[in-house]
């Protein structure tokens, strides 16, 4: 007897057993490809670091590069060194930490320390929101916790051509020696409205994105926020 | 549209028959997806700014539509007329699921250029546009080649307008430097417009206008 294709038993059961089958195999493959793709993102991120202080384009020197001139520290709510059971400060999820942080409990933040010919920066990580989606970042400190030696910076779902732009050069460039702090020693830094602003002789100052004026503010506020965050850090090493 | 109507395909037809290899043949001219059947543009103008993610997008829409064709064409006698095009688009969604965990896995640099748009190879028309005419109707061979040579309509179209874009664009091929120094040293400088998906439109519109001039049966269809 022919099934009838059009019946309703029919048309439920064949969804019914497509949804299992697909799902299956679409569980079965993320879970091959799982460790794969978990080590491309350890590289990738081993790489922004690097990229905030020394920029490499070779992918396959990233590794070698990271475990030699990077120095990986953890520090606590007080800005202390953690030397004992520290967690590893790689592994530390940036947005977990600002939550415990804003909720007043004890939390940890990584500090990547680079060493290399006698050039010491202070990578900080950074992680706060654009418009669509999380943004975060690398920002290098040189030794005097207040001179940008250079910055980079991702997103999760910004626009292209406007807010994704903080992931190109001639947004992450002019960053490079810009200061956090002015004469005084008040955070001064700040990001502009728009491309193409007088900027000689105003080391607090960098360009914004035109028409991404809410993923600049997000970077900015990520900034002062991952400043305030390793402020006592950078005053016990000063 | 002589693909369109069931194709009476005899069981002692050679695999390249003239009709088979006129289904791999018919989308890079005559039939194309992007520049006759206008589909596809969302990507054709958003990857197209460099060679080697057009490239991938390319190679990933040819595997996409050609397996999806196949599935869909072996399953075509069991699927419930209801849920036909449900049906089609879990096909076609699983399909880009597992195209875009390998890229994940494989091709970590590229799968962050390309973001979104593996995603978006979902609701690219020409995918389901190929199932629903063709697939639904076809045995499985003719649906896999037809697969196959629309996506490579598609990818010429887009590897095409992406060397134009990258070339004037950025003065590059495949990320390698081809514009002397010489002709930026003589006040030459690379068009900022081609960055922009402004410039594939432009570039589309162009090659409609070339393909159309020189090829009159394409005059009358819209």
């Amino acid at each position: 007897m022919p099934i009838n294709t059009n019946s309703n038993g029919y048309t439920f059961g064949y969804a019914f057993v497509m949804t299992l089958l697909v799902a299956a195999i679409l569980a079965g493959v993320a879970m091959f490809l799982k460790p794969r793709q978990d080590a491309e993102l350890k590289l990738d991120k081993m790489k922004q670091i690097l990229n905030a202080v020394a920029p490499i384009n070779d992918k396959s020197k990233v590794k070698a590069e990271y475990e030699s001139t990077i120095k990986e520290v953890v520090i606590d709510q007080t800005g202390k060194v953690v030397t004992d059971n520290a967690p590893a400060a790689f592994d530390l999820d940036l947005r977990k930490e600002y939550v415990k942080k804003k909720a007043g409990e004890p939390y940890n933040m990584p500090v990547y320390v680079y060493e290399k010919d006698g050039k010491k920066d202070f990578v900080i990580p950074l992680y706060g929101a654009g418009l669509w989606n999380a943004i975060w970042g690398y920002v290098a400190l040189k030794d005097d916790f207040n001179t940008i030696d250079g910055a980079t910076y991702g997103h999760a779902g910004e626009t292209p051509g406007l807010g994704a732009e903080i992931t190109k050069a001639w947004f992450q460039d002019q960053f490079k020696g810009r200061k956090f702090l002015n004469e005084k020693g008040e955070y001064e830094f700040r990001i502009l409205k728009g491309r193409g602003n007088e900027l000689e002789g105003k080391p607090h100052l960098v360009d914004g994105m035109s028409g991404a004026t809410i993923t600049g503010v997000g970077v900015d506020s990520m900034l002062r926020k991952g400043y305030q965050t390793y402020k006592t850090y950078f005053e016990s090493m000063n | 549209m002589s693909q369109v109507a069931e194709a009476a395909v005899k069981k002692s037809e050679p695999l390249f028959s003239p009709k088979n290899r006129r289904l791999l043949t018919d989308p890079l001219d005559d039939n194309n997806p992007i520049t006759v059947q206008v589909l596809g543009i969302c990507s054709a103008l958003a990857v197209t700014t460099q060679v080697k993610p057009a490239l991938v997008m390319a190679i990933c829409v040819i595997v996409v539509c050609s397996v999806a064709n196949l599935v869909i064409s072996l399953l075509r006698k069991g699927i419930p007329s209801r849920i036909r095009m449900i049906v089609q688009l879990v096909v076609i969604a699983s399909l880009v699921t597992l195209v875009d965990q390998v890229l994940r896995a494989f091709l970590f640099d590229v799968s962050q250029e390309l973001s979104v748009f593996i995603g978006l190879i979902i609701t690219n028309c020409i995918v389901m546009g190929r199932l629903e005419a063709f697939a639904m109707g076809n045995k499985p061979w003719p649906a896999f080649l037809d697969g196959i040579g629309n996506g490579l309509g598609y990818g010429a179209v887009l590897i095409l307008v992406a060397m134009f874009r990258e070339f004037f664009g950025a003065g590059t091929l495949m990320g390698y430097k081809l514009m002397p120094q010489a002709a930026y040293d003589m006040g030459y400088m690379d068009n900022g417009v081609m960055a922009t998906s402004t410039a594939a439109m432009f570039l589309i519109g162009i090659f409609i206008w070339i393909q159309r001039s020189r090829n009159t049966k394409l005059v009358d269809v819209s």
